[in-house]
């Protein structure tokens, strides 16, 4: 008989619900705002804001509302795009460079839609206009500077040990040869070595010893540099003032940063792809703040400023000697850990043997003083003088880190009593990043203007709906009845793919766009197959509802069939596929799987409401 | 009310009959393709060579030669310049490997310097997107789209194999891969450019052209069941069958991507094009191509029997 129980009926209203709550959120505008974030340590509080808007009012631009969002940054709402650019220029003079402000969009979706987790689709760059980046490790670079420590680590360990070498370095392919002096004793230099590089592979040849450094340190190696450009990246992003950047690691040496929003690609390719570099130097003692404000500084040293705020709400100033005791390209690795001897977080550094004998030298003779840590950044800027373009270096120097020599230092040193372990975290990706690891190449670039990205959407959004429409109309005539089962249950299957993409937090893009409405089309076979199929067992003479029930069971095991192997499809592209084209797979994939549900399930269950009460059924509209 | 019909049921149509000569019909249509792929090759785009590609508007239509001249003339050369979406809209491709330095102080924007570039007297050109992208990241792009359609067709193979049996897969396979190979031709015969949206289009093709063969071989499964006749004469009853059903299916897709077509945009007309391509010769493989092989490799009601445990139990005896 046609049923339909009370639990299944049940799951379809939960179902509805669910769609249409989850892809409300979708049907709100964004509106234009300007969100302010700290930088270098200040605070977004109520002070700042009550600056803010008083500055907006003097300036006279109008704005709706400011308030302070659960990540600690001030969004100011401003009713228009115009508004949004003269706010935002307002608010950086005010300021100044301890915020970064930045054009973003906010979101007018009520409260109570957010506090169950509703959230619109977030956008893809071809919807919003904006630069992407993919960037990519020069790893020749990277591993040749690995070979070049590798042989410097063996000449160390040679000359430690009072065995004489004509020469170590590596050749063409990565092997570093150490040729040793006749009359040497190489099986002794071979233990050496292998004692300090466990998983090296040693050859011996009479008195040549190669040393071949392991793929999984070389891949190791290649690892973190991707891991620490990223986090260098991410510092410098900040600077450019973009609200929702992604930076994401992609394959092995890879690394793909996307900016919505920006247009400029120069100076955002000049930011990222600055060059960084850092320098140990000593500190003189004297006040430093006393010498910043009246320019009396000691001849020896200069005034540097720190990364934390003093009480006057401006970097703290440092005195450092003009003498730099080591610099980044003699710093081979640095790392956090837990000291447990101190009980603090600290940091381990390790410097080649020349920058080890020059701390060695300088600390030895400064225990119980200072040494600071300067982290330089070299930006090129364009500027635009009488219509040419100048391009010059704008260098940015912080001080990272100031810590006592508590007694004489080697290649090897420790910097203990940090914080936290993530200021510990901190801090070695800073000394890593200066130790310039590999340079990267920009491998793809692409800009999408926010005109286009309008564009976009519109045309996007006009194609899903006629395609829907498309589908309705013919429906609507084709099967009477029965069509009007089919398009409900269309409208809740699209209703729940958006829900879905909202929820999961998947990128919408126009490929995506073209997903859903594809979506749509192929959906519509499950109902076709159902109706189809009734049709087929009311010709053969089957009363109306036993048709209907047959026509259901019989087309299920079709489409589960049709359906799973049509997602193949999708899930190759997903796999496979990048950017957009994940977009695309996603809207399939759902799509597939919530018509399975809604074309056999939710359209039987209102067939039933609608025809199931009537105990003589005499014929039905199909 | 009677039932409203597009097409007529009770149709016994013998597409068996007409084997030899929709299985000769395909094998041309596969020869022309896949010549047209050998000998002329795809207009890849930029997606997939690397280079440089900028999207510009005009306020008013340019002309093509024009900005071309223009694009010369300021060192551009060899720019190739195409219509794109509307009549204001041009594309601007340059076969410039688009592997830049990391040297920051040579980053300027080639986009803005196109548009500087092109731009006619009293007609600006704004730009609208750029992209520049390295020989490497597209050559790599088009192996993984590879491996997609390989990984497709495993998939397909495993899936039917084990739902309903290899000669099954073989055929829903080749009349896949047929389909696959027609769309691919046309884009290598028309010159119509080849991008990503055009590679998830003919992946998405891949799907439909299955599904439509699957729920033909599925009334197939179902008749050698229930109904005693041989193989030639079922084969041909469950096509007309399933006949209207593919139609109003085939039709009905078709009005969506036409939708895509005309309203999605110079962005996604490839995917549309590829998808319209696909959504006809998959429908006509799943009758023409997909059955007749079925009939071609013999297939019968014991092939869709449970044969394992017999062998077994056959094994065990004395």
């Amino acid at each position: 008989m046609l049923e339909y129980s009370r639990f299944k009926y049940a799951i379809i209203l939960i179902v509805l619900a669910f769609s249409l709550l989850y892809s409300l959120p979708n049907v709100f505008p964004q509106d234009p705002a300007v969100q302010v974030t700290a930088n270098r340590g200040a605070k977004i509080d109520a002070t700042v804001q009550k600056k803010v808007e008083a500055t907006l009012k003097k300036a006279s631009v109008p704005f709706e509302s400011s308030a302070i969002d659960s990540n600690g940054n001030l969004l100011v709402r401003v009713g228009t795009s115009d508004a949004q650019i003269k706010a935002s220029s307002i608010i950086h003079e005010e300021l100044g460079s301890s915020y970064v402000v930045a054009l973003n969009s906010a979101s007018t979706v009520p409260e109570w839609l957010r506090a169950i987790g509703a959230k619109p689709m977030f956008l893809g760059l071809d919807l919003r206009g904006g630069v992407h980046f993919l960037m990519q490790v020069d790893k020749q670079a990277a591993l040749q500077k690995r070979y070049e420590a590798t042989a410097e680590d063996i000449r160390v360990l040679l000359r430690d040990n009072r065995i004489g070498f004509s020469s170590v370095e590596p050749d063409a392919n990565g092997v570093v040869i150490a040729k040793l002096n006749a009359g040497q004793d190489a099986s002794k230099a071979q233990q050496l070595i292998v004692r300090d590089m466990a998983n090296y592979v040693i050859d011996v040849e009479g008195q040549q010893i190669s040393v071949r450094v392991p793929q999984v340190e070389l891949d190791k190696m290649l690892t973190e540099a991707v891991q620490q450009n990223i986090g260098t990246i991410n510092n410098r992003i900040n600077e450019l003032g973009v609200a929702e950047p992604i930076i994401q690691r992609q394959g092995t040496d890879r690394v793909m940063v996307q900016l919505p929003g920006v247009q400029d690609t120069a100076q955002a390719k000049r930011i990222l792809g600055a060059t960084a570099t850092l320098e140990y130097r000593g500190v003189v003692e004297g006040n430093a703040y006393e010498a910043r404000d009246s320019g009396l500084v000691p001849p020896e040293a200069r005034v540097y400023l720190r990364k934390e705020m003093g009480t006057d709400g401006k970097p703290m100033p440092v005195l450092l000697n003009k003498r730099v005791i080591a610099s980044g390209e003699q710093l081979q690795s640095a790392s956090s850990f837990f000291d447990s001897q101190s009980g603090t977080p600290a940091v381990r550094v390790r410097l080649t043997s020349v920058g080890g004998q020059r701390m060695l030298d300088y600390s030895g003779a400064h225990v119980g003083k200072s040494m600071a840590v300067v982290y330089i950044e070299r930006i090129p800027e364009v500027k635009i003088v009488d219509g040419k373009e100048i391009i010059s270096t704008r260098i940015s120097e912080q001080v990272i880190s100031v810590a006592t020599i508590q007694s004489s230092l080697g290649r090897e040193f420790q910097t203990t009593g940090l914080e936290s372990m993530k200021e510990a975290a901190d801090l070695s990706l800073l000394l890593r990043a200066g130790a310039l690891a590999a340079p990267m190449d920009f491998v793809d670039e692409r800009t999408v203007g926010p005109s286009l990205g309008k564009e976009n959407i519109e045309r996007g959004m006009t194609a899903v709906a006629y395609s829907f429409i498309f589908a309705l109309v013919f429906f609507l005539i084709y099967y009477r009845m029965f069509g009007l089962i089919t398009c409900l249950a269309l409208l809740i299957n699209l209703l729940a793919v958006i829900a879905l993409m909202s929820l999961l937090g998947f990128t919408l893009t126009l490929p995506g766009l073209a997903g859903i409405a594809l979506t749509v089309g192929m959906s519509v076979d499950a109902n076709v197959l159902i109706n189809e199929r009734i049709r087929e067992e009311l010709r053969d003479g089957m009363p109306p509802q036993s048709a209907i029930v047959e026509g259901y069971e019989k087309a299920s095991g079709t489409i589960v069939d049709a359906n799973l192997t049509a997602m193949l499809a999708g899930i190759a592209l997903f796999a496979f596929g990048t950017g957009p084209l994940k977009g695309f797979a996603v809207a399939l994939i759902l799509g597939i799987v919530t018509s399975m549900y809604t074309a056999v399930s939710a359209s039987r269950g209102i067939a039933a409401l609608i025809y199931g009460g009537k105990r003589k059924l005499k014929s039905i509209a199909i | 009310m009677k039932p409203l019909n597009l097409f007529p049921y009770g149709s016994n149509i013998d597409f068996m009959r007409l084997r030899w000569i929709s299985l000769t019909v395909a094998a041309l249509l596969l020869v022309v393709a896949v010549g047209g792929m050998v000998t002329k090759g795809f207009n890849f785009a930029l997606d997939f060579t690397g280079g440089v590609g900028v999207e510009l508007r005009y306020d008013k239509a340019p002309d093509v030669d024009d900005v071309r001249n223009k694009l010369d003339a300021s060192g551009f050369d060899g720019a190739q310049v195409q219509a794109f979406g509307s009549g204001n809209d041009l594309l601007v491709r340059l076969q410039a490997d688009g592997k830049q330095e990391g040297g920051a102080d040579q980053a300027s924007s080639v986009g803005d310097a196109v548009a500087k570039a092109a731009s006619l007297a009293g007609n600006p050109a704004t730009k609208m997107s750029s992209a520049v992208i390295s020989a490497q990241v597209g050559n790599e792009l088009a192996w993984n789209g590879f491996y997609a359609l390989l990984f497709v067709l495993l998939g397909f193979l495993i899936y039917i194999s084990a739902r309903f049996e290899w000669k099954f897969a073989v055929a829903a396979i080749i009349a896949t891969l047929h389909d696959v190979a027609i769309c691919a031709g046309w884009f290598a015969l028309s010159g119509h450019e080849f991008d990503l949206t055009v590679l998830a289009g003919i992946l998405s093709v891949m799907g439909y052209s299955i599904n439509d063969t699957i729920v033909v071989f599925d009334r197939v499964r179902e008749n050698f069941k229930t109904v005693r006749l041989p193989p030639r004469e079922l084969l041909n009853r469950s096509v007309n069958q399933t006949l209207s059903r593919t139609i109003i299916t085939s039709f009905v897709a078709m009005l969506t991507v036409l939708a895509l077509y005309l309203y999605g945009g110079g962005s996604l007309r490839g995917m549309a094009e590829s998808q319209i391509i696909g959504i006809i010769v998959g429908t006509l493989s799943s009758i023409f191509i997909a059955c007749p092989l079925l009939l071609w490799l013999n297939v019968t009601k014991q092939d869709l029997l449970p044969k394992a445990k017999d062998e077994e139990a056959l094994a065990r005896r004395p």
